[in-house]
């Protein structure tokens, strides 16, 4: 494999595009759907241990 | 100090989402994945190990549930072009460096698994071991996914003209040397 400077500096240039774009979908806000799914685990997860607690 | 690891999940949500959304290319599906997991791991958190890389952990689960998936309709899903493109939002670049759209179409391009490969590696800073851990095959493996994933990038950028990555790469270390702070 005819490992070059060039080679490196496609991966560089590769892999600083790819953070980019990676960051971007990092930074977008996480989807209210996810934060009321887990919410809803956590209190089915109570009401198979204990009683009571919030209706739904 | 809560000693339940589901209680760390919620950290794990925008890694997981770019993770699911670098593979699926599709925000519903990519959503979708994210909840399935999230559901998977709710109910199987006793198989995950405290201590352990949870986002490793979790990451194996959405893969896992994608080619499952991806089995089960006998075809890569593939309406790529659309939403991975579009939907997130474009940044002015200046001269040179490479346009985002440009990169985003090329990167749709990649198999699944060099997406993967490049995306825990590349992108999320995994080393060659957890990627291969996370998506079950050798390290060279990982690593041959990862060389073909950047040639492959290469060739569809066009950066084996001397021009197109002299002017790219210009651009890219004023990226790396002046906006970012030297933490490392």
């Amino acid at each position: 494999m005819g490992h070059t400077r060039r080679n490196d500096k496609e991966a560089e240039v590769i892999d600083e595009n790819l953070r980019r774009v990676y960051q971007d979908m990092l930074d977008e806000k996480v989807p209210d759907r996810f934060l009321d799914l887990i919410a809803q685990l956590k209190s089915q997860d109570d009401d198979g241990s204990a009683t009571g607690g919030d209706a739904k | 100090m809560s000693d339940d690891p589901r209680d760390e999940l919620v950290e794990h949500l925008p890694a997981l989402r770019a993770f699911a959304l670098s593979l699926t290319r599709n925000g519903a599906v990519a959503d979708d994945m994210v909840q399935d997991t999230l559901v998977k791991a709710w109910s199987n958190i006793s198989s995950f190990e405290p201590g352990t890389n949870m986002r490793a952990w979790l990451f194996t689960i959405l893969r896992n549930t994608y080619y499952s998936n991806r089995r089960k309709a006998g075809r890569e899903v593939s309406d790529a072009e659309g939403v991975f493109t579009e939907s997130l939002s474009e940044k002015p670049a200046h001269d040179g460096r490479l346009q985002m759209a440009d990169f985003r179409r090329a990167f749709v391009q990649l198999t699944d698994e060099q997406r993967e490969a490049l995306i825990l590696v590349g992108a999320q800073g995994f080393s060659y071991e957890d990627a291969a851990e996370t998506c079950g095959v050798a390290v060279g493996t990982i690593k041959s996914r990862v060389n073909r994933a950047r040639a492959r990038l290469g060739e569809l950028l066009k950066l084996d003209d001397d021009d197109n990555l002299e002017m790219t790469d210009q651009a890219t270390m004023a990226v790396v040397t002046g906006a970012r702070p030297a933490a490392r």
